[in-house]
C-alpha cells in the first residue's frame, strides 16, 4: 500500500544500491566519469560557438515562427563575452563594483532567502509527513491534495503576494517582502519532503515493524530507532529536491514579487538592459547556476554525515 | 530489569507450561463478508525447555499460530496463555525471542548494534549490553564480525545474527518462523546444528515452524502436523531422538531418525489417517 | 499501483478536507474582513472564472499549446537521447554533469536570454523552456527504464542470436515503458508550470501567466485568482491526460 504515485520525487530517487566494485576500480571510474562530465559541459560550449558560427545570422524561421535562434553577436553573444562581463565594472560610473562581485551579491541574497524557504518547508512537510504515518486518516485526507497540488502551476499565486509587505501587520510584525519569497519557496520546498518522508517512515516492512511490536515498544522508540533511520535513503534526494525548488521558487518569486537585491530581480533588469551589452544578461544566469548548485551541494554534504542510514539493503 | 524477571522466573514454580494453547482459533476476514477460518480447535502445550516444532503443507496457518503466540495476531477463539500470562502481558513482558525467514536486520547498525538492540529498546546500560553482545557474539561463532555490516555477510551468517539478537534478552521461549528457510541445504543443516547447541546451552523452550520434515525432526521433542484450511492438529510426533546435546550429523544417517521422518510424512500426506484431506495438493 | 481513482470510499476524506478548507477560507475572508489583495474569497474567485471563462480560455489555449509543444519536443529529445545514451556508455558519461546540473538549475531563469535569441515577440523561447524543463524528467527516467532489463530476458535475446535493434524492440523498450510514463507524467506538470512562469520572465502579450501579472498591477486580484484557478485546471488536464494515457497503455498491454 505504500505504493503511492510520488511524483517529482520518483525522477531522483533510485533505490539506493551499494556499489559493489572493488576500490581501485571504482576510483578510475570515477576519475572517467569526472573527466568525461567537465568534457561534457565544454561539449555544450563547443557546440554553442559553432552552431554561432554556421548557422544563420537571422535564426530560421519556417514561416512566422522562429525554430532556430539568431547568430548575431546581441542575441548569441560569444562565450568569451560572457566571462568577460564578468571581469568588467557593473555600471559605467567610476566609482562601479565589478559585475562579478554584483552577481555573488545578489547570489549571497537569493541564497538566504531560499535556505530560509527550505528550512520552513523541511519542517513542514517532516511534521506532515509525521502526521500522516501515525494517523491513517489523516493521510488519506491529506495526501491526495498534496499529490495533486505536485501536478499543478501553483507557483502562479507568486505575483499576487505582492503586496503583502508592508500592508500586513500584527502589533510591531511587519510583514516584509523577504518573507513572502521565503514563503512561495517554502511552499515549493515542501512538497518533496512531505511525500519522500512519508515513504520513507512507511519503508521499514513488515517484518521490522513485527520486530518491534514482539519486542515490545511503543510507536515513539519505534520511530526513533527504526522509522527515521529507515527514511534517511528516501529523505535525501527528497531535501536535495527540495533545495533546487527553494531556489527555483525565490528566483520567480523575487522576479513576480518585484524583491530588490536578489538573483531574480537581476535577472529581469538586466534582460531589459541588454542592448549593447550581450553579456550582461548571462551575469546572473551564472548566479542563478551558482545558488542551484551550492544549494543541492549542500544537501549532498549533508548526506555524508548519514552515510550510515544509506547502506543499502541486501537480503538482511 | 532483566536480571529481575530472570529471578522471578526462577522462583516460579516450574511447572507452569510455557505455552498453553486450549480451542485456538482463528479466522480471518475475507473480502465481501467472505472467511477464511486459518486455525481450529487447536490445543497444545509447550512445556519448559522444550522444542516443539509445527509443520504442514503451505497455509496451514503454522505461521498463524506462531504469530498469535507472539501477539503479532489475537485469536478469535479460545484461550492461549504464555508462562501463565496472556499472549500481550507476555510480549510486553519480553517473555520469548524472535526469529523470522528473514533475518530482518538493520542495515544501519552493525552486527553487534543489530544484536544489542532489544537491550537498548529496554533500556539496559551500556556497559551490560557489550557483555551480552560479547558473551552471544562467541556463542553463534561470529566473534570477529561485531563491527561489520550486514551487507557484508552472507546469508547464513546473518541468520545467526537474528537468532543471537531473539536471545539477547536470555528468553525462557524463543519463537521461530522458518529461520533457515532461505538458506541453501548445506548452511542449513549446520544451522540446525548449531540450533541444537544453542538450545542446550540456554535451555528456553522452543517452537519452530518449518515445512521440512527432516529438520522438524532432527530438532524437535515433538512434532505437531498440522492440516491445511481450517488448520487443525492432526497428529503430534513424539521423536524423542534423546536430547539436544544429542543432536549430532550422526543422528540423521541413525535407523530412529528415518522412522521418526517416515512417521511424520505418513501423517502429513494423510495416508495413514483418517482425515479427510482437504486441499493439500502438495 | 493502487487504484486511487477506482475506489470511491476513499475519495470521502480528501473531498471532505477540501470542502471543509473552502468554507473555513470563506468564512475566514468574511469575519476578518480579509483584503482582496491579501486573499479574496473563494466565491468572490469562482465569480470572476465564470465571469471571464471566454478569455481564461483563450489565454489556457496560448499557454496550453506552448506546454503541449514543450512536452511532445521534450519527451521525443528525453527518450532519445536516453536511448543513444544507453547504448553508447560514452554519450552518458558526457551527459551526466550536464543533467546532473540541469536537475538543480532553475531553468526559468534563461527564459529572458532565450527572448533575445528567438524574438521577444514570439512564444518560441517559452517552448523552449518548457521542452527543457520536460526533458531532464524523461531522459533521467528513460535511461534508468533501459537499465532494467533482466539479465535473464538479455540473455534470451543473445541466445537467439537477436539483433540490437530486434533486442530494443522486444525487450527493453517494453521494460522501460513504466518507467518512461512516470518520467513523461512528472514532465506534464512542469510542461504547464515552466510555461506559466516563463511569461512572469517577458515576452509576448498572451497566456495565462502574462494575465495573472497584469490583473494584479491593475489591482484586480479576484481576476488574477481566476487566471490562477485557470493555470490550475490546465496542469490538472495534462497531468490527467498522461496519467490516462499511461493506464490505457500499460493495461492494453496488460502489466
Amino acid at each position: 500500500m505504500t505504493q503511492t504515485p510520488t511524483q517529482q520525487f520518483d525522477a531522483v530517487a533510485a533505490t539506493p544500491v551499494r556499489s559493489t566494485v572493488a576500490p581501485k576500480t571504482s576510483r578510475i571510474v570515477a576519475w572517467r566519469r569526472t573527466i568525461l562530465g567537465v568534457l561534457g559541459i565544454v561539449l555544450v560550449g563547443v557546440m554553442w560557438e559553432a552552431y554561432k558560427f554556421l548557422g544563420p545570422d537571422k535564426g530560421f524561421s519556417i514561416g512566422e515562427v522562429i525554430i532556430l535562434p539568431r547568430t548575431n553577436d546581441m542575441s548569441m553573444p560569444h562565450i568569451a563575452t560572457m566571462f568577460e562581463r564578468l571581469t568588467e565594472p557593473l555600471t559605467g560610473a567610476s566609482n562601479s563594483i565589478l559585475m562579478w562581485q554584483a552577481v555573488v551579491e545578489a547570489s549571497e541574497f537569493s541564497l538566504y532567502v531560499a535556505a530560509v524557504g527550505w528550512i520552513i518547508g523541511v519542517t513542514v512537510g517532516l511534521l506532515l509527513a509525521l502526521v500522516m504515518q501515525r494517523f491513517r486518516t489523516a493521510q488519506s485526507a491529506v495526501l491526495p491534495w498534496i499529490i495533486l497540488s505536485q501536478t499543478v502551476p501553483l507557483i502562479a499565486i507568486a505575483p499576487l503576494v505582492r503586496r503583502w509587505g508592508a500592508q500586513i501587520q500584527f502589533g510591531d510584525f511587519v510583514w516584509e517582502n523577504w518573507m513572502s519569497v521565503a514563503l512561495i519557496a517554502s511552499y515549493l520546498a515542501f512538497f518533496p519532503v512531505s511525500i519522500g518522508a512519508l515513504k520513507g517512515l512507511n519503508s521499514p516492512d513488515t517484518n521490522h515493524v513485527e520486530l518491534f511490536r514482539s519486542f515490545g515498544v511503543g510507536w515513539w522508540k519505534t520511530l526513533f530507532k527504526l522509522r527515521i533511520p529507515a527514511s534517511i535513503p528516501y529523505l535525501m534526494p527528497a531535501l536535495q529536491l527540495a533545495a533546487a525548488n527553494a531556489v527555483i521558487g525565490t528566483i520567480v518569486a523575487e522576479v513576480s514579487i518585484g524583491l530588490k537585491g536578489g538573483i531574480g530581480r537581476m535577472v529581469i533588469e538586466f534582460a531589459g538592459a541588454a542592448g549593447g551589452d550581450p553579456g550582461k544578461p548571462w551575469a546572473p544566469i551564472f548566479g542563478a547556476v551558482a545558488i542551484g548548485l551550492i544549494a543541492a551541494g549542500a544537501v549532498a554534504v549533508l548526506g555524508l554525515f548519514v552515510r550510515r542510514y544509506r547502506r543499502g539493503e541486501t537480503n538482511a | 530489569m532483566t536480571d529481575e524477571d530472570e529471578k522471578n522466573m526462577t522462583s516460579e514454580p516450574t511447572t507452569t507450561p510455557a505455552v498453553v494453547a486450549l480451542n485456538v482459533g482463528k479466522v480471518f476476514p475475507g473480502k465481501k463478508g467472505a472467511r477464511v477460518t486459518a486455525l481450529e480447535e487447536i490445543n497444545l502445550t509447550v512445556a519448559r525447555g522444550e522444542f516443539v516444532a509445527l509443520i504442514g503443507p503451505s497455509g496451514c496457518g503454522k505461521s498463524t499460530l506462531m504469530r498469535l503466540i507472539a501477539d503479532l495476531d489475537q485469536p478469535t477463539s479460545g484461550e492461549l496463555t504464555v508462562f501463565g500470562k496472556t499472549a500481550k502481558q507476555a510480549r510486553l513482558d519480553q517473555e520469548y525471542g524472535i526469529a523470522f525467514q528473514q533475518a530482518g536486520l538493520l542495515p544501519w547498525r552493525t552486527v553487534r548494534q543489530n544484536i544489542e538492540l532489544p537491550l537498548e529498546l529496554h533500556n539496559v546500560g551500556k556497559s551490560a549490553r557489550t557483555t551480552r553482545s560479547s558473551e552471544l557474539l562467541s556463542l553463534v561463532g561470529l566473534t570477529d564480525f561485531g563491527d561489520n555490516f550486514p551487507d557484508q555477510l552472507s546469508g547464513g551468517m546473518q541468520q545467526r545474527v537474528a537468532i543471537a539478537r531473539s536471545l539477547a534478552e536470555s528468553p525462557n521461549l524463543l519463537l521461530m518462523d522458518e529461520p533457515f528457510g532461505a538458506l541453501d541445504e548445506m548452511t542449513r543443516e549446520h544451522m540446525q546444528g548449531e540450533l541444537a547447541h544453542i538450545c542446550s546451552e540456554t535451555n528456553a523452550a522452543v517452537v519452530f515452524v518449518t515445512h521440512s520434515i527432516p529438520e522438524a525432526v532432527f530438532l524437535s521433542h515433538r512434532v505437531v502436523v498440522l492440516s491445511p484450511r481450517p488448520g487443525r492438529i492432526r497428529a503430534i510426533v513424539n521423536v524423542g531422538l534423546g536430547g539436544s546435546s544429542e543432536r549430532t550429523d550422526h543422528l540423521r544417517e541413525s535407523e530412529s531418525f528415518f522412522s521418526a521422518v517416515s512417521e511424520v510424512r505418513e501423517h502429513l500426506h494423510g495416508t495413514t489417517d483418517a482425515v479427510p484431506l482437504g486441499v493439500d495438493n502438495r | 499501483m493502487k487504484a486511487a481513482f477506482g475506489a470511491t470510499k476513499g475519495l470521502v476524506p480528501p473531498l471532505l478536507l477540501g470542502v471543509v478548507t473552502l468554507l473555513l477560507w470563506q468564512a475566514a475572508v468574511a469575519a476578518f474582513d480579509i483584503k482582496p489583495f491579501v486573499l479574496p474569497s473563494p466565491t468572490a474567485i469562482g465569480g470572476q472564472f465564470f465571469a471571464n471563462i471566454p478569455t481564461v480560455w483563450s489565454n489556457s489555449v496560448v499557454t496550453g499549446f506552448n506546454s503541449l509543444v514543450g512536452l511532445f519536443i521534450g519527451t521525443l529529445l528525453g527518450i532519445l537521447l536516453a536511448i543513444v545514451a544507453s547504448l553508447v556508455r560514452m554519450i552518458d558519461e558526457l551527459s551526466s554533469a550536464v543533467v546532473a546540473a540541469a536537475m538543480v538549475l532553475p531553468i526559468v531563469a534563461l527564459a529572458p536570454v532565450l527572448y533575445g535569441m528567438f524574438s521577444a515577440s514570439q512564444q518560441t523561447a517559452r517552448q523552449l523552456v518548457a521542452s527543457l524543463a520536460v526533458f531532464v524528467p524523461v531522459y533521467v527516467n528513460t535511461l534508468k527504464g533501459l537499465r532494467q532489463v533482466r539479465p535473464v530476458h538479455r540473455d534470451l535475446m543473445r541466445a537467439h542470436a537477436a539483433t540490437t535493434g530486434q533486442t530494443i524492440r522486444v525487450v527493453t523498450l517494453p521494460t522501460a515503458l513504466p518507467f518512461i510514463f512516470t518520467g513523461v507524467r512528472i514532465a506534464s506538470s512542469l510542461a504547464v508550470i515552466a510555461a506559466v512562469i516563463a511569461e512572469y520572465f517577458g515576452g509576448p502579450i498572451g497566456g495565462l501567466g502574462k494575465s495573472i501579472t497584469t490583473a494584479a498591477a491593475g489591482s484586480n486580484y479576484p481576476l488574477a485568482w481566476a487566471y490562477v484557478l485557470g493555470s490550475i485546471l490546465l496542469g490538472l488536464v495534462f497531468y490527467l491526460a498522461v496519467l490516462g494515457l499511461e493506464r490505457w497503455t500499460l493495461r492494453a498491454r496488460g502489466t
